[in-house]
């Protein structure tokens, strides 16, 4: 363990770790856009520069490593200039739309501009402006609102092992984009957006279908494979406008297109409610008592007739583990074959 | 007759730009018309030399007959003839042809090391640089020297980093020695990319073969088995006689396995960079080798803990590298013997700007900058008074006429707000508006800046525009607190050396020239009479003798007038173009 002191504070930390990791471990707050602890460190939004002793110039925090005996301040007057000013400068280069922005309430930028007081801003000029065109269904990209993070491009090819997005060009006209700047064309799981500090990256499925304030969470567990990622619901008037997933889960806040974006099965009119049975060529809709007595009747008959292993059981991986078991055990015990399986296999 | 007869033709990119190519190629065929090949056979030697430095005076030939050397400046092909004629045969040189005495004092306070063989030696052929002592610095450190050896040399000699830092490369090479790591790399930076600096390019132009001796050097000091040349695509002959060099030099056993049957192995590959002035950063750098995006990170890790693939890597720049075979060879005490306390050896400068002999320069060390202005850069053109120097290119600042006596070194510039850097000399005098200077830097720093951290990306943009507002007469009373505070809040927070030093000309014109500032916001007037929309052109009708010559040239028409009678100038159409003003030979054109 190495010795550090914070804000005055004396701290213990494991030696591989950056100044900001010892900071947030001992609940000292260090504003950051660029940083995820999922990542790699970066180093380019600036806003967590701190001031070490004896050091000449301000370090971010995000890419310095401590060293024994680091004496650290996270906040004095020169150092709020700098975050301010950076703030100040990102705002000059933004739609600042945030009363129709889909973000607003969960916007990093939104809440910077609030801590710093940014009513007015003494930098102006010209803005990046950007025709969207992304034919996608899944992700709304709106570039103007861009703050360069990179966030988005490291979680797709760190995490993702994809490299669908990258930034192209230099200085004030860099910008993330696919290939050759054409529509996003990849595996759309939404890891970008799930990182992406601003409205640059939203699911085009929660557009305008309610604000933060008025979101329910509730926890939950996608039922579309076995992993069982964790996700949070987004819910407003009973309905699911967006999914997300917490860091601190057992998928880290990772999930695939289907848990992140399809969940709009839930309302479908499409979806069966009741059991269908098939008469005379057409499935008719049929109670559960009639559905179950019919496949019963048929197990019995079919067993009767040409033995056990004329029956085989496939099981679905949208089932929990207590649904397989049973559905198992019911075909061994109950039906007395061992012909079953199931998409990810017993 | 026995004659010695050697012939060098400067082939330099300025001296091909002037017609070096279809010069030699003269003397190639007048030499064989006369016969004189066949006369004197091996005694007659033509050679492309790289630039000896003025390259305003190309091309340049240097005739030795019998040892007895005569420069001749401005050359043409169809020249050749009589040179070879009257001089060659006839033995009488040429006279009105031959440099004067400008093109010595160009030369008089000038100390070289680097570009000593430069304008000597046929880069393209490797005993032409054997032949003046060259490869003798390798075989005397691999076979008489060990590593460590090596580096106590490079530490006392005094060695800095010529790319801009000035870090002192013995101690950069003694961490890279004591760096654990299964291999090491070392990488030349020959991404040059300052504007109007060409001081690398000359150097690997002219003498490659020294750059890669410091690299061999280097190599054996810090022991690293592969090395990288990172050289920008713009420079395709230095790349041309790079690739060349590095092959000769294998063939003759210098670089590859077992250098001199001694237990070294270096091989170097030599790659091409894009044209991004960022790349010259030296984590841009690395990730640019690797294929990546080229933007900086942060450091630590520093490249000697974590370079190139994750390995300890050393960069040096060329002219640091081209230090090393001459301080091998000469040893360090001659070596620390130039120069300053602090700052040791020789520096080259590219001169540019208003200066009557601009050029490839190089100076000990603490010269005062008024020599090199005055003695070697023969003073401003037209006779017009000095206004300031721009040090530094992009990441430099100005140093203004009154303290022409600042002597040349890593301190002393630091101290006056501007600093070495890789070597740009820009020469400004009284018609230069310093808030248009700034404007210029900064114009190169925008777009050049990677866009990965903020502070630069946007703050570089917003700093333009604010000078761009300025020289355009829509600054306002605030604009120079304003350009001040981003200024050091840019320098404070950006992530790399670009943003670091970028307001660095803004800074330093307001410093020194806080009133040609003011001049243009508050009295809308740009003093040296650059900024266009701030100049009013108008006709001074006591002087205008009715000549119609500015009518003539005036692409709008706003000049009317009859003949002989004083023209009127309308306002409303005139462009501020300047053709009138530098058309009319009565000076009756007024220009504020
Ligand atoms: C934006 C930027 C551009 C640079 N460009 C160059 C360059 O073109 N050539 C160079 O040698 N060093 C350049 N440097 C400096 C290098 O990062 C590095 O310090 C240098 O190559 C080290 O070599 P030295 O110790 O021999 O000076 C640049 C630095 C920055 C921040
Ligand atoms: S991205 Fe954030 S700051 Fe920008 S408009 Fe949306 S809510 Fe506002
Ligand atoms: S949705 Fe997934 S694959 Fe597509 S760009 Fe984002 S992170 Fe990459
Ligand atoms: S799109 Fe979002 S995550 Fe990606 S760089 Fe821009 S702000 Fe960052
Ligand atoms: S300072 Fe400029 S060039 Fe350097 S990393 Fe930041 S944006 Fe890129
Ligand atoms: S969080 Fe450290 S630079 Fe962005």
């Amino acid at each position: 363990m190495i010795k550090i002191i914070i804000n005055g504070k004396q701290i213990k930390v494991q030696p591989d770790t950056t100044i900001l990791d010892a900071a947030r471990r001992n609940d000292i707050y260090i504003p950051t856009i660029c940083d995820d602890p999922r990542l790699e460190p970066y180093g380019g939004c600036r806003l967590c520069l701190v001031q070490i002793k004896g050091m000449p110039r301000l370090v971010s925090a995000c890419t310095t490593p401590v060293t024994e005996g680091m004496e650290v301040e996270t906040t004095n007057d020169q150092i709020e200039r700098q975050r301010r000013t950076i703030v100040e400068l990102l705002l000059s280069d933004h739609p600042n739309d945030c009363m129709v922005c889909e973000k607003a309430g969960d916007c990093t930028l939104q809440e910077l501009a609030y801590f710093y007081d940014l009513r007015a801003n003494r930098f102006y000029g010209e803005r990046r402006q950007y025709t969207k065109k992304d034919l996608n269904p899944f992700i709304q990209r709106d570039m103007e609102k861009c703050i360069l993070c990179g966030k988005c491009v490291r979680v797709c090819e760190e995490v993702q092992g994809v490299g669908a997005i990258d930034i192209s060009s230099r200085g004030f006209t860099a910008k993330v984009t696919p290939p050759f700047e054409k529509d996003l064309d990849c595996e759309f799981c939404g890891q970008c957006v799930s990182l992406c500090p601003t409205g640059a990256l939203m699911g085009k499925e929660a557009l305008g279908r309610g604000r933060q304030k008025d979101v329910r969470k509730v926890e939950t567990i996608c039922p579309y494979c076995g992993c069982g990622c964790n996700l949070t619901l987004h819910v407003n008037r009973d309905e699911v406008v967006s999914v997300s997933s917490r860091p601190d889960t057992v998928n880290e806040g990772w999930l695939c297109v289907k848990g992140r974006f399809g969940y709009n099965f839930i309302k479908s009119p499409d979806r069966l409610k009741t059991p269908l049975i098939k008469k005379d060529g057409v499935f008719v809709e049929a109670s559960w008592d009639e559905a179950f007595q019919y496949v019963a009747d048929r197990l019995i008959a079919i067993k009767e007739k040409n033995g056990p292993d004329a029956i085989a059981g496939l099981s679905s991986a949208r089932c929990t583990n207590e649904e397989n078991y049973l559905f198992q055990k019911f075909i061994r015990a109950g039906i007395g074959t061992n012909n079953v399986d199931h998409c990810a296999r017993y | 007759m026995k004659k010695d007869i050697s012939i060098k033709v400067c082939m330099g990119t300025g001296g091909i730009a002037a017609g070096g190519v279809e010069v030699m190629s003269s003397f190639e065929k007048a030499l064989a018309g006369a016969g004189i090949k066949a006369a004197v056979q091996k005694n007659c030697s033509m050679h492309k030399v790289g630039c000896r430095g003025f390259c305003a005076r190309d091309v340049l030939v240097d005739v030795t007959i019998n040892g007895t050397k005569a420069t001749y400046q401005y050359i043409k092909a169809d020249m050749v003839e009589r040179i070879v004629a009257d001089h060659i045969v006839g033995g009488a040189p040429v006279d009105e042809w031959l440099v004067k005495d400008d093109y010595h004092t160009f030369h008089d306070k000038q100390v070289k090391v680097v570009l000593s063989d430069c304008g000597e030696v046929d880069p393209e052929d490797i005993d032409s640089y054997i032949s003046r002592g060259g490869y003798e610095a390798t075989k005397k450190v691999l076979t008489t020297m060990t590593p460590q050896e090596t580096i106590d040399v490079i530490k006392a000699s005094g060695l800095r980093g010529r790319g801009g830092a000035g870090f002192p490369t013995g101690v950069k090479w003694d961490m890279a020695i004591k760096a654990p790591g299964p291999v090491k790399y070392l990488i030349c930076n020959a991404d040059e990319g300052d504007p109007g600096a060409f001081m690398d390019r000359s150097v690997v132009e002219g003498n490659p073969h020294a750059v890669l001796e410091g690299m061999i050097i280097g190599a054996y000091a810090i022991g690293a088995p592969y090395g990288y040349v990172y050289i920008r695509a713009e420079y395709p002959l230095a790349v041309e006689r790079l690739h060349l060099a590095i092959k000769q030099a294998k063939e003759r056993g210098f670089l590859g396995k077992k250098i001199l049957g001694k237990d070294l192995d270096f091989d170097i590959k030599v790659k091409l960079g894009a044209g991004a002035f960022v790349c010259g950063e030296e984590t841009a750098l690395i990730a640019s080798i690797e294929g990546k995006r080229g933007q900086p990170r942060a450091k630590p890790p520093f490249p000697v803990q974590k370079g190139l693939w994750g390995y300890p890597t050393i960069i040096n720049n060329v002219e640091t590298l081209a230090n090393v075979p001459y301080i091998m060879r000469k040893g360090a005490a001659w070596y620390a013997g130039m120069g300053t306390e602090k700052s040791k050896g020789t520096k080259v400068f590219a001169l540019t700007g208003k200066i009557l002999n601009s050029g490839l320069i190089e100076v000990p060390m603490g010269i005062p900058l008024k020599e090199v202005i005055y003695d070697i850069g023969g003073g401003i053109e037209g006779g017009r008074k000095l206004k300031a120097v721009q040090t530094g290119g992009p990441s430099g600042g100005c140093i203004p006429s009154s303290m022409a006596d600042t002597t040349l070194d890593y301190e002393s510039l630091g101290k006056v707000g501007s600093i070495m850097g890789s070597g740009g000399m820009v020469v400004l005098d009284e018609t230069d508006c310093m808030v248009n200077i700034a404007k210029y830097f900064l114009e190169f720093t925008k777009s050049e800046s990677c866009g990965k951290c903020i502070p630069c990306r946007v703050g570089t943009k917003r700093l333009l525009e604010i000078l761009t507002r300025i020289t355009e007469g829509k600054g306002r009373e605030g604009d120079i607190d304003l350009l001040e505070t981003l200024s050091s809040d840019v320098k404070t927070s950006s992530l790399c050396g670009l943003g670091q030093s970028a307001p660095n000309p803004v800074l330093s014109t307001i410093r020194y020239y806080r009133d040609e500032y003011e001049a243009h916001i508050r009295d809308k007037r740009c003093p040296a009479g650059v900024c266009k929309d701030l100049l009013t052109y108008s006709i001074i009708a006591e002087a205008c003798k009715g000549c119609t010559a500015c009518t003539r040239v005036c692409p709008t028409g706003a000049i009317t007038g009859e003949k002989k009678k004083p023209h009127v100038l309308n306002q409303d159409l005139c462009i501020k173009c300047g053709a009138c003003f530098e058309t009319c030979k009565f000076k009756a054109i007024r220009k504020v």
